[in-house]
């Protein structure tokens, strides 16, 4: 951040990289986002050193300081309700998995057919669902309720699955990528060809798209994984609880048995490792196309 | 589960040879883009349309006689005409809700905005080292759910886990707990915080790094320094991206849930009532008046849309319908 620094002529960051000729580093500014990250990692640091601690030793020995019981508690939250916590984990996965594949196909054909075709209606279509974005999802949940409940559906993995399949922002970025990806002359000369419109789809668009399809499938995954209050209205049986909602439940006994804590805090360590590891893997995809869909929102 | 959804097949079929032109017409040009819209627009009318029009409907109502049955009760309701909405926007537990959640975006936003924009211009500067690190480590808590992370932050703000009260007691002081009424706020902003800079942080960086270099080569060839090049070039052209997550992270505000409900077991001092919307869950599932619930909900889907639409008026609707 020091006023003395200079840009470099033509190219950035790459160009120079590979001429050798790189700038001062800065002190300042190295170190600020090195204080922003640890600020980040602290809580996951913290929670694997309590996760192995034992009950008393939670609330006793320095807060930062490894125990030797990070296997008892795994062992003890697995045994917990006949291993309910990897039902959790399984549910979770379900209905972020499923969900976000059905939601991102369904985002992607709209986003098509809104960038790519012309017919009467079409900029209304749109400004509707522009308008979906605004609108406060969750305040949504309680008449999805009641609208279930009259369906019977309530307190089942539909309840959770079908409400989150529709998604205003992944079918808007699904057709900022469809009308950035898929040029209207490869669409005329399939057709040509004779091709049906859903082949040309799935066989030439998809492909096309495909990258940005990867951003909005991690979009609605996170979302659906984050949604608390959606499960937590529908699902009275916990054997059909994300992980979150169990959490919750098992946080709240907690108040009344604080043994259940040592579980808690084993449960969120190992339930946030998968979506730790998707993420240091996939992380390129959230840098390269969030430029596609943010820049030109 | 593809099976929710429908192949358009015959409408997709190239016409026959002897159809009349206007039928083929007709089919092309309505038929086929239609049915290929047909899963998104039913899902919309279903999941987001029809609730809307649900609560609507139903903020209106009132019950005539006290029933059980949240659904199949409907004999006993009655038009209620204003009342939902008056009692909700007169009641006291409403107004406090609105106004700790207005005092937790004050703080909020702008120190997550702020931060997201000093990290990603920091993470743009030629001169900044172990970059990868951090925007990684940044981004990091966008994977952790709310529920986990408001777990993980309840309980180092306990006085007898944290590390900061370890410290402070080493030193002889003793450090008020964030989970007391004044600072529970502080709490959740903390929370919200660590959980919401890395995302911001990542959408501003994706458009500082779609600026064309060009741009730079001619500040400096005007003298700018890297700050007046931040400042006066840098923020200027990323402003649409600012002016979305600053949208975004409103309505994301005004929706707080997950981490107040998650936090309760753990600090005593916040209500069931602690914002709006726990509120509309505490009167629809907990006192089982659904018809007030949905009169709040509709008030703060009103407040949310005005909120949305006066901000983007402000900032000259430069967010959105500019894709093209």
């Amino acid at each position: 951040m020091s006023t003395t620094a200079t840009r470099p002529m033509a190219v950035r960051a790459q160009a120079s990289r590979d001429t050798g000729t790189r700038e001062k580093p800065s002190f300042l500014s190295t170190g600020i986002l090195i204080l922003g990250a640890l600020y980040c990692l602290f809580p996951v640091f913290w929670v694997l050193a309590a996760a192995s601690k034992d009950g008393t030793e939670l609330f006793s020995t320095f807060t930062l300081a490894p125990s030797t019981h990070l296997w008892d508690n795994i062992v003890e939250l697995t045994a917990y309700r006949d291993g309910l916590f990897w039902r959790w984990m399984l549910n979770t996965a379900l209905y972020a998995g499923i969900g976000a594949v059905v939601s991102t196909w369904v985002s992607a054909l709209s986003g098509y057919v809104l960038a790519k075709f012309d017919f009467p209606g079409k900029n209304g279509i749109f400004k509707v669902l522009l308008m979906g974005v605004l609108v406060p999802g969750v305040i949504l949940a309680i008449p999805q309720y009641l609208m279930l409940a009259q369906a019977g559906l309530t307190n089942t993995y539909w309840s959770v699955l079908l409400p989150q399949i529709i998604s205003p922002y992944g079918i808007y970025l699904a057709r900022i990528y469809a009308a950035a990806s898929v040029p209207g002359d490869v669409i005329e000369a399939a057709r040509t060809e004779g091709a049906r419109e859903m082949y040309i789809f799935n066989r030439i668009a998809t492909p096309m798209m495909l990258p940005g399809l990867v951003t909005i499938f991690l979009f609605q995954f996170v979302a659906i994984w984050n949604n608390f209050m959606l499960p937590y209205i529908m699902l009275g049986d916990d054997h059909l609880f994300p992980i979150t909602v169990g959490l919750n439940g098992l946080l709240n006994q907690g108040a009344s048995a604080p043994a259940l804590y040592t579980l808690v805090l084993a449960g969120a360590l190992l339930s946030i490792i998968p979506l730790v590891i998707m993420f240091l893997f996939l992380q390129r995809y959230w840098r390269v196309d969030l430029a596609a869909g943010a820049v030109k929102a | 589960m593809a099976m929710t959804v429908t192949r358009p097949g015959p409408a997709a079929k190239t016409a026959p040879a002897g159809e009349p032109r206007r039928a083929r017409n007709f089919r092309s040009r309505v038929l086929v883009p239609y049915s290929m819209l047909a899963p998104g627009i039913v899902l919309f009318l279903v999941f987001m349309a029809a609730p809307i029009v649900y609560t609507l409907v139903l903020s209106f109502q009132k019950k005539k006689v006290s029933g059980l049955g949240l659904g199949k009760g409907s004999q006993s309701q009655v038009f209620a005409g204003l009342d939902n909405y008056i009692s909700s926007l007169t009641d006291p537990e409403f107004t406090a809700s609105v106004l700790r959640v207005l005092l937790y975006g004050v703080i909020l936003i702008p120190l997550m905005l702020g931060f997201a924009l000093l990290f990603a211009l920091l993470l743009d500067s030629r001169r900044t080292r172990a970059g990868n690190f951090s925007r990684t480590a940044i981004f990091l808590p966008y994977a952790v759910p709310a529920v986990i992370s408001s777990l993980l932050w309840g309980f180092l703000y306990l006085p007898g886990v944290s590390p900061f009260h370890f410290l402070a007691r080493q030193m002889g002081l003793e450090l008020p707990s964030l989970l007391d009424p004044n600072l529970v706020t502080f709490a959740i902003c903390n929370i919200a915080l660590w959980g919401g800079v890395g995302f911001n942080m990542i959408v501003m960086y994706t458009s500082l790094k779609a600026v064309p270099s060009e741009i730079y080569e001619a500040a400096k060839l005007d003298g700018c320094s890297e700050i007046q090049t931040a400042l006066r070039i840098k923020i200027p052209i990323i402003a649409p991206s600012l002016v979305m997550t600053a949208l975004f992270s409103m309505i994301a505000t005004l929706q707080v849930f997950a981490e107040p409900t998650t936090l309760r077991p753990l600090a005593n001092s916040l209500s069931t009532s602690w914002s709006p919307l726990m509120l509309v869950y505490r009167d629809a599932f907990t006192r089982n008046d659904v018809f007030s619930a949905a009169a709040t909900s509709i008030v703060i889907a009103a407040a949310t849309f005005l909120i949305s639409f006066l901000f983007l008026r402000i900032v000259q609707k430069r967010a959105f319908g500019q894709e093209n």
